[in-house]
């Protein structure tokens, strides 16, 4: 156990430390979210149509990004064999899962947090509800990404058209999440006067629970039959 | 020249078809809020049922194919997430045609809609994924596992009309329905059961073929 616990911190390291030390990719990323933010902004025309879709608007720019980010996050482990290298190694591929899970979804909170200030400007739309639930959605959000996110950009980076396959296999399978990130973000923005914002994280912790248990047991078996 | 087992099933299931739908159109009394537009209920409802089962046996194909790796298991996920499809597409579009003469519009983005079209977007994914595949056994690896995961929100779908203040109704049952309706609703869903079971079956040899074709052939002793 405490061997799994030091493979997954040491691949979230690795990962992490790929990203610290090509930032244009990060900042990539982040530049991509902001572009579908203030496309949103413009496509809403009025102020109370863009603090109604801020939330929404926050969680696709964040969905989307993060189709890129999972898809580099194995292509570089597809250059020089270096997943097979590490599968080798060994390490566990329970550990290969967390690790990498964990580093998309810390990439990705580091992505909604730089983008919350951006939402609140742009689209004049405050969190009048509690912050901390607000990271609560932040976190449970990116996490119900990451982990199915991971399993199918393992799948996609070894099939032909992975660029297409990902978001045409992940969205959908992620849009409860969405949903309910997005729901309970714009209600924390309009104050939760109705105390929804409850029952909508929990969904989303319900969500996390299921798909990160899952994956990691249906990652072993493509690892074993890459 | 014998026919395989499917086509009888098959043409039972065709034959029940037709006077499960004459007699829903025809015999059936029609429903005291809705009147005729109604018996859309005889084909909708028995289309949403069975789709759901052959999901399940799309799930049960993919727990099979990873436990055990053996081409019928694939071949079975294949068929039967197709014809999942099939039925998803022909749910949503007998439920849009339910919904504009009952709630005045074609689509509405209530709970149990949007749960029935994002789980035809996610088995869809699932047979993009194996076009996109050439390998066999990643193939079959690889399907089962995103077929798993795509099952994981049919549960979702069926409990949305409960967790959720759905504009569409709860699920039908014997005490949502008098015994004259249940009755042709039962007829119906065995009907469509039996041409599903029959596709799958027809299906699931086309796959098997095509696998046997792509595998390599067994080697044999020199002349």
């Amino acid at each position: 156990m405490i061997r799994l616990v030091q493979q997954i911190a040491a691949v979230v390291w690795k990962d992490l430390l790929i990203e610290w030390r090509g930032p244009a990719r990060l900042s990539g990323l982040f530049v991509f979210a902001v572009a579908i933010l203030l496309l949103m902004a413009f496509a809403a025309g009025s102020v109370e149509v863009m603090r109604k879709i801020a939330g929404g608007t926050l969680w696709v720019g964040m969905l989307l990004a993060s189709t890129r980010s999972l898809d580099q996050s194995f292509s570089v482990e597809a250059e020089q064999g270096a997943l097979e290298g590490l599968v080798l190694w060994p390490v566990d591929p329970l550990a290969l899962f967390y690790g990498k899970a964990l580093a998309n979804a810390l990439v990705l909170f580091g992505v909604g947090v730089a983008l919350t200030p951006l939402t609140i400007a742009v689209m004049d739309a405050p969190i009048a509800g509690s912050p901390w639930v607000y990271l609560g959605f932040l976190v449970a959000g990116s996490a119900a990404v990451a982990a199915p996110g991971t399993l199918y950009a393992m799948i996609t980076s070894q099939a032909r058209g992975a660029s297409v396959l990902l978001p045409l296999l992940l969205l959908p399978l992620v849009m409860p999440a969405l949903l309910a990130a997005s729901r309970g973000t714009t209600v924390l923005m309009e104050g939760d006067p109705m105390d929804q914002a409850g029952g909508w994280l929990g969904l989303l912790i319900a969500f996390d629970l299921v798909h990160w248990s899952l994956s990691g047991l249906l990652f072993s078996r493509i690892v074993e039959n890459p | 020249m014998k026919l395989a087992w499917e086509h009888y099933i098959g043409l039972a299931g065709l034959v029940l078809m037709a006077a499960g739908n004459a007699i829903g159109l025809f015999w059936a009394p029609p429903e005291m809020m809705m009147g005729d537009v109604g018996r859309i209920l005889y084909v909708h409802v028995p289309a949403a049922w069975i789709c759901m089962v052959i999901y399940l046996v799309a799930f049960a194909g993919a727990v099979a194919s990873l436990a055990t790796a053996r081409p019928g298991a694939d071949a079975l996920v294949e068929s039967s997430v197709e014809v999942g499809v099939l039925l998803n597409v022909l749910l949503l579009v007998l439920g849009s045609i339910f919904a504009k003469p009952t709630w005045g519009v074609w689509w509405d983005w209530d709970p149990r809609l949007t749960a029935s079209a994002i789980m035809c977007l996610t088995f869809v994914g699932v047979m993009v994924l194996r076009a996109m595949v050439d390998d066999v056994e990643r193939r079959a690896s690889w399907s089962a596992v995103t077929t798993v995961l795509a099952f994981v929100n049919i549960p979702v779908t069926y409990m949305s009309v409960r967790w959720w203040r759905s504009l569409h109704q709860v699920q039908s049952s014997s005490s949502t329905m008098s015994a004259e309706m249940w009755n042709v609703l039962w007829l119906n869903t065995v009907a469509l059961l039996l041409v599903s079971i029959w596709f799958v079956a027809r299906r699931y040899r086309i796959a098997r073929d095509r696998a046997d074709q792509l595998r390599a052939p067994p080697l044999e002793v020199a002349p």
